[in-house]
């Protein structure tokens, strides 16, 4: 899980926040503090599903599964389980 | 239609006639048919012009009978018979056949009083030689540019601030609060241009600059009826407001067809423009032209449409076929003529139109411009309304799904797999509908996270999302948060995005590009005050847009472009300038070394995000990242272009077909 964690959260800064941690944190909502839009989560996705060999399914594009880092290291995790 | 400059110096004497002589050479794509200049005493004034009204006689500036008044013009007097006609009752007598002359004259009669005579898309100065005082005017909706620099004693003006800068004494450096505000609602605000100490007459003002200095004052505003005023209104059957929308758009179109020259028209398949080129074939012109700019990438075509309105309408059309590695090519020239920071390629296919236009031997176009504005034609008007409905019942499930359905084109549909994500950013700040910006915040905030390219210094002087609100508020009438909150947010979008944007950057400065000059039917401030004045509901019904006006439309428009949904206008961006290929002007100016010496950007930052621009060869899906690529692009071409002083045609990559310049042969003739 936290490996998980720490590979989403380097992708989160050098993909959309372009190498500026400032006030990231694993709880951070990603809608609230406007790192994404609903154009940008798709990227998470894709990057999701290549890198940890998982599938997104429609009805899991929730804010609960994919707002934030811890966010989604459980719902990878999980799926991993799975 | 021309470009305008001139001098007031009351602190020293000084030799005006070289300074005059390059603003003019500045402007010469506004003025290609002949230059004027006078200079006399305190005063000088330039004129480069394109020949409309009066071919032969009309060369500016124009003076009053015994030559102690002289006006500089650019635009359009629309009513100018009628007003002439009460001059000429008055005793003034005329030299010329020219809308401009009245000007002098009824400046005579009325003072500063006489703005409120004039109908029409204006910018000038008048100098008054007895009085020793230079009187500016802009139109009500700012349709004609005028920008200027004050120092004591002394003011510059132009229509353009290129003209501005051939004045070595005025600085030359980028605002950074503009940077900031652009970041933010993709426009300057009030007064401010992309350059510290340069400023724009706003919209339906004047300003009289004399030996005590500058004093700036509103002629015009746009009013919306407060609650008492709507209720006395509302009484009035819509069928008398229907009737009364489909006189004025008739007169304003009527009006705007005065000309000595051929006027042709803007199709781009929507609904205003298909409108008014309808009425002036059925009515005027039988033989009309029309062109329109048409999209290789299909996400963006509507030619399509275009084709189905020039079938239906029997035009002489024209059309220009717009690719990615075209905007990509002449976008140093487009930020040239723009002289701002943009977040959008939009511009780009404007400046391609009008050298088609230009190409047809045509000088003039109507266009369907403003009538969004006017009439509540954008998606924000519905998104405020959803989301205040929304905000009353913040749990329900089904009241947000509205809000997926008025963005298909950027979130795929309301069935779209990132449809709660949808909801969840347009749930931020819902409750806050007491603010006099709700209709805008969501936006606001959503571009605001573009600063964070900025440079420390910038953002910590401008501030965050709250600072801008405040900023902007300041600059609302404070009657503002009385209104309807529909007219609450039309009047915000016009306020911030008409002037400063549409008319300027996508409409004027890439029209004068290549010396075209647009005409706007839906502008006619008749036609403004009447949807101003109209109960709500018949500019935006439940989730309709412009209802009325397609009512008034349905007469002469095609069933089909009338009820087709709205596509806004849109250019692609990413792939305009990465891999496709990457014309070398981006490698050079997007360079490590290049983004470090403009000193406004967290450079790190950005150096990251052109990477990744690069990696996925300009193919951002974050509508975010677009506009942080072009804002950040326009800004260096800004810095290279005016602060750096390179010239336009050495950042082209290929050899633009117009970068040749157009008129260096024009004779200037020297006043008095």
């Amino acid at each position: 899980m936290e490996e998980i964690k720490l590979k989403v959260k380097n992708f989160v800064v050098g993909n959309f926040l372009f190498g500026n941690a400032d006030g990231l944190d694993d709880d951070t909502s990603f809608l609230e503090a406007g790192i994404l839009d609903s154009t940008g989560v798709m990227e998470v996705v894709a990057f999701l599903e290549q890198q940890f060999g998982v599938r997104v399914d429609d009805d899991e594009l929730t804010p609960e599964n994919l707002d934030s880092i811890s966010s989604i290291g459980a719902f990878v995790s999980r799926k991993l389980q799975a | 239609m021309c470009g305008i400059a001139g001098i007031v110096n009351f602190a020293a004497a000084e030799d005006k006639l070289p300074l005059l002589r390059r603003m003019l050479a500045q402007l010469q794509h506004r003025g290609p048919d002949a230059g004027g200049i006078f200079a006399r005493g305190a005063a000088g004034l330039a004129h480069a012009r394109l020949s409309i009204i009066d071919l032969s006689g009309g060369g500016q500036p124009i003076h009053n009978e015994d030559r102690s008044v002289w006006v500089t013009f650019n635009g359009e007097i629309f009513n100018y018979p009628d007003v002439r006609e009460g001059l000429e009752a008055r005793g003034h007598r005329f030299y010329t056949r020219t809308d401009t002359e009245v000007l002098v004259h009824l400046y005579e009669e009325e003072g500063e009083k006489m703005f409120r005579h004039l109908n029409g898309q204006f910018s000038f100065a008048i100098w008054d030689e007895q009085r020793r005082r230079m009187l500016f005017g802009r139109d009500r909706m700012g349709i004609r540019p005028l920008f200027y620099h004050a120092s004591a004693g002394r003011i510059v003006f132009g229509s353009e601030i290129k003209a501005l800068f051939a004045d070595p004494s005025i600085p030359r450096r980028l605002d950074g609060q503009t940077l900031s505000d652009v970041f933010s609602c993709w426009s300057p605000i009030g007064e401010r241009t992309a350059f510290e100490d340069i400023r724009s007459l706003p919209p339906g003002h004047f300003a009289v600059f004399d030996e005590r200095g500058l004093v700036i004052r509103a002629f015009w505003r746009l009013r919306f009826p407060d609650a008492a005023e709507s209720e006395r209104l509302a009484e009035r059957p819509f069928e008398s407001w229907l009737e009364e929308v489909n006189d004025l758009v008739y007169d304003a179109t009527r009006i705007r067809l005065r000309a000595d020259v051929p006027v042709g028209a803007y199709l781009s398949g929507g609904l205003d423009s298909t409108f008014t080129t309808a009425l002036v074939k059925r009515h005027f012109n039988n033989r009309l032209s029309t062109f329109s700019v048409a999209f290789s990438d299909q996400r963006f075509d509507e030619s399509a449409f275009q084709r189905e309105a020039v079938a239906a309408l029997g035009t002489a059309h024209r059309e220009c076929r717009c690719t990615d590695s075209d905007i990509g090519r002449i976008f140093p020239r487009v930020v040239w003529h723009a002289e701002t920071p943009i977040l959008r390629t939009a511009p780009a296919p404007m400046f391609l139109l009008s050298r088609l236009v230009r190409s047809a031997d045509y000088k003039v176009v109507l266009t369907g411009e403003g009538a969004d504005e006017i009439f509540a034609g954008y998606n924000i008007f519905k998104e405020d309304r959803v989301r205040r409905f929304w905000a009353r019942r913040p749990d329900s499930k089904l009241r947000p799904l509205l809000v997926a359905r008025l963005y298909p084109y950027i979130f795929g549909g309301p069935n779209s797999k990132s449809q709660s994500f949808v909801q969840g950013f347009f749930k931020r700040h819902l409750s806050r509908t007491a603010s006099p910006v709700y209709s805008h915040l969501l936006r606001w905030e959503n571009t605001g996270h573009l600063k964070g390219f900025l440079g420390a210094e910038i953002n910590a002087a401008n501030g965050g999302l709250e600072a801008f609100i405040e900023r902007f508020t300041a600059l609302l009438p404070p009657e503002h948060n009385e209104w309807h909150p529909l007219s609450r947010a039309q009047f915000i979008e016009i306020q911030l995005f008409l002037a400063n944007y549409l008319l300027s950057s996508q409409g004027d400065r890439m029209a004068m590009a290549h010396s075209v000059e647009g005409r706007y039917p839906f502008l006619d401030y008749r036609v403004v005050e009447l949807a101003a004045r109209m109960p709500p509901r018949y500019r935006l019904n439940g989730l309709k847009e412009k209802f009325v006006l397609k009512k008034a439309a349905a007469g002469v428009v095609p069933a089909q472009i009338v009820d087709r949904p709205k596509q806004p206008y849109r250019a692609p961006i990413g792939r305009c300038f990465f891999g496709n290929p990457t014309p070398p002007y981006v490698e050079e100016l997007l360079s490590e070394r290049a983004l470090r010496q403009t000193g406004c950007f967290d450079v790190p930052q950005v150096v990251r995000f052109i990477e990744k621009c690069r990696r996925q060869e300009g193919s951002l899906q974050a509508e975010r990242e677009n506009m942080a690529l072009v804002g950040i692009l326009s800004i260096q071409l800004l810095d290279h272009l005016f602060i750096r002083q390179q010239p336009v045609a050495q950042l082209e990559s290929a050899a633009a077909d117009d970068a040749a310049g157009r008129g260096s042969g024009v004779e200037i003739a020297v006043m008095p």
